[in-house]
């Protein structure tokens, strides 16, 4: 032990004091360690906070963190409060941290009511009995809904689970500006869609703006050309895996999509959807299959009263009657069905004055609920409105009604290595499907 | 050595508190016998450790080996199903990204191996020398390895960004059909990442041989260069052999870095599109809502395997050579 030449001058080894300040800290030291990782682990789940069953009082967790959105829920808790005298607590937490641990969140000791989307994403934890029905609800707002809406928001059992607070439709959105100059006309058909795209690649333009370095936006493509070549209930049955991936329908998608390869922008690969808003806003391109939050992206006037929006135009049957519109609203947690005021809060949310209270906030989506104020919409969120309303059917978006692993693991590869050169294996998408939704 | 002889002559009373033992005065040259409350002492010491071992590594390892052979959706612990190889076969057969995906861990091991070990090497040398600002280098180089994850995605974000990064307009590209798009092209993105990736390992090796070097002996270069060896043979042959127990230290680095490489891809476009890896393949499947626990456990186990091949190298050479 060399350590002799490191003890006090005096020549006192004190051996079993060291010892026991060494096991002391060592000690504390361990248990520290071993306590931090079980803390870490407890924050899994927001907490619970005030008692569940009392009806003077909820807690509400949100996924709604960014700046405009977390401010509009703050208005719908505070106008809910002062209407019924029920306290709301709200537990805000960062969008994907939210969306990633929702299976933790739900099973651990989950808010009374909470934010979350309709769709295969919504059926698949009530299905698994972690969302407590709230038919008594829809009884109270069910006429402030249209049909598509009620289908939304309906679980596996039939059951109402969901209460919806907005949407906002996906299309081909455009500068007003540029087509009037070129003399563009809005296509309706397919054919027109090729001829318009042609016109305008020869005047310069990349007709079509996609971006897909995140994986998700190119399912918006996939969605629409699936649906107008093969109806709503396809989608919805190929999405739910009743429908298999290898055969004729699905190939046909891919076949039809591939005469719009060479009109879309060819550097997607390595573009977000804000890098595409952009070009389109300097008028590099002609136009943009997106969701309309890309209005978000344009922050000059000028330019944003210049956009318009025309639905994806109609290929094989059904129209343009299925609109791509996801809808985000409120779920009660199994443990909030217990509590009176939690339903009255997804109630609230259901009628024209909870959503109103919403939208002055965060005027960028779209009021579910009839009745609800339109006076200060924009004609473009006018137009947006309007779409949905006068949709037949309302689609989720690939990642919201499909199984979240087919969509995340096996569909953004598949897409991009679609786009890099219009080669697709649909017999391996099969493959994989089924054991994905196998382990389900 | 501390004998008792030493203590029951030169201790102060109150120094030693709390022990209410008499000291036994012992006979020299024998080993001291352990008191009850040592053993005691001792299991403490070696059992917590091996019980945060066990609850830590060794527990979750065997569970992800169990969960590879089953089914599960990650809710209810009842809703775990057998499913024998299934998941394995869906790694090798199904998934598309598997093979791409050992391709470019092998590159990686190969790219950090040949040119960011040795770069690394390079900056430690020349950072060696007695040069004036030597340890604002330093800092500079060591940089990187410090930074977190999203701040290296912004950084390269601004490099690479295709209509408005660095390299395209130094290129001057930028904005014009024929810019590089070095995220978007898959046969292009990998080397951006690995560039990415060199930047952060050339600065963790750098400090690693920084602290080897001034551990060689400074009489073996003087040796050296009075038998008239220049400083090419001083280096290749005197203190970089003189440097071993690093060099290993060195190899195991780069294998693990190689294998876990992860955050580089992640930030760009998490591991689609040209950038497979395995371990973010692991995270893809584990992690968040698209999980399937039973195909992620298998691309872990798998990762494992692979792993233990040069661990073992390692530890067999380790023990080997404390035989002698």
């Amino acid at each position: 032990m060399s350590s002799n030449e490191d003890r006090p001058a005096h020549g006192i080894l004190r051996p079993g004091f060291d010892r026991r300040t060494l096991l002391k800290t060592l000690g504390v030291g361990a248990v520290g360690a071993a306590g931090i990782p079980l803390l870490a682990a407890c924050t899994g789940g927001a907490a619970p906070g005030a008692s569940a069953s009392a009806s003077t009082s909820l807690t509400f967790g949100s996924g709604s963190s960014d700046d405009v959105p977390k401010a509009a829920y703050k208005a719908v808790t505070d106008a809910f409060t002062a209407k019924s005298k029920i306290k709301v607590t709200t537990n805000v937490v960062p969008h994907n941290d939210f969306q990633n641990k929702i299976a933790t969140y739900l099973q651990g000791s989950p808010d009374d009511a909470f934010t979350w989307f309709a769709g295969y994403r919504m059926q698949y934890y009530a299905g698994k009995g972690l969302l407590a029905p709230v038919d008594d609800v829809w009884e109270k707002v069910g006429a402030n809904y249209s049909d598509a809406m009620k289908k939304a928001s309906t679980g596996p059992d039939g059951k109402m689970y969901f209460v919806p607070n907005y949407n906002y439709p996906w299309g081909f959105f455009y500068r007003k500006s540029v087509w009037a100059d070129k003399g563009y006309e809005v296509p309706t058909t397919f054919d027109a869609l090729k001829t318009l795209c042609a016109k305008m690649k020869s005047d310069g333009l990349i007709p079509i703006e996609f971006t897909d370095k995140d994986g998700w936006p190119a399912m918006g493509t996939f969605d629409y050309i699936n649906m107008r070549l093969n109806g709503y209930q396809f989608h919805m049955d190929l999405t739910a895996h009743k429908e298999s991936w290898d055969q004729k329908k699905v190939s046909d998608v891919f076949d039809t999509w591939k005469a719009l390869l060479p009109y879309q922008n060819p550097g997607a690969l390595g573009m977000t959807w804000q890098d595409g808003a952009i070009n389109m806003g300097k008028k590099k391109s002609g136009m943009f299959l997106l969701g309309s939050f890309v209005t978000q992206q344009y922050t000059d006037k000028t330019i944003l009263d210049d956009i318009d929006f025309f639905p994806f135009p109609e290929i094989a049957m059904e129209g343009q009657d299925a609109v791509e519109a996801p809808i985000d609203g409120l779920l009660l947690s199994k443990k909030g069905g217990n509590n009176q005021g939690a339903r009255d809060f997804l109630a609230f949310m259901g009628t024209p004055e909870g959503q109103d209270a919403y939208a002055k906030v965060d005027p960028s989506n779209i009021a579910t609920a009839k009745g609800a104020d339109t006076s200060a919409f924009s004609p473009l969120t006018k137009k947006c409105a309007e779409t949905i309303a006068n949709a037949k059917s309302i689609s989720q978006f690939f990642d919201r009604d499909a199984l979240p692993a087919m969509a995340t693991n096996v569909m953004i590869p598949a897409l991009q290595g679609f786009i890099k050169d219009g080669s697709i294996d649909v017999k391996n998408l099969e493959s994989q499907a089924k054991a994905l939704y196998a382990a389900q | 050595m501390s004998t008792p002889t030493e203590l029951s002559e030169s201790a102060a009373p109150g120094s030693r508190a709390g022990s209410n033992k008499p000291v036994r005065p012992a006979k020299p040259g024998r080993v001291k016998r352990l008191s009850g409350r040592d053993k005691v002492v001792l299991g403490i010491m070696v059992g917590i450790p091996t019980l945060v071992q066990l609850a830590f590594v060794w527990i979750p390892t065997l569970l992800s080996i169990l969960l590879s052979f089953t089914r599960w959706n990650g809710l209810a612990l009842s809703d775990i199903r057998a499913a024998g190889l299934a998941n394995y076969n869906y790694v090798f057969n199904d998934s598309p990204a598997f093979w791409p995906a050992v391709q470019h861990n092998i590159l990686w091991l190969l790219f950090l191996a040949v040119i960011a070990t040795p770069l690394g090497l390079l900056l430690a040398v020349l950072l060696d020398q007695q040069i004036r600002g030597s340890k604002i280098y330093q800092s500079i180089f060591f940089v990187p390895v410090m930074l977190s994850l999203a701040l290296v995605g912004i950084i390269w974000q601004l490099f690479y960004q295709k209509d408005n990064g660095l390299l395209n307009f130094l290129l001057g590209t930028a904005g014009t059909p024929q810019a590089v798009d070095w995220f978007g092209d898959s046969n292009i993105n990998i080397w951006a990442a690995l560039v990415a990736a060199t930047w952060r390992h050339a600065g963790y090796v750098m400090i690693l041989y920084l602290a080897g070097l001034k551990g060689v002996d400074a009489t073996l270069k003087e040796a050296a260069s009075l038998d008239g060896a220049n400083a090419t043979q001083t280096f290749f042959r005197i203190v970089f052999p003189a440097m071993a127990p690093i060099n290993i230290v060195i190899v195991v680095i780069t294998i693990i870095e190689s294998l876990r490489a992860f955050d580089v891809v992640w930030v760009i476009n998490k591991g689609t599109n040209g950038l497979e890896l395995i371990s973010a393949l692991v995270i893809t499947y584990l992690i968040g809502e698209g999980q399937s626990i039973g195909i992620g456990s298998a691309f872990a186990v798998i990762l494992l395997v692979i792993s233990l091949v040069p661990i073992t190298i390692y530890l067999s050479r380790t023990f080997r050579k404390e035989k002698f």
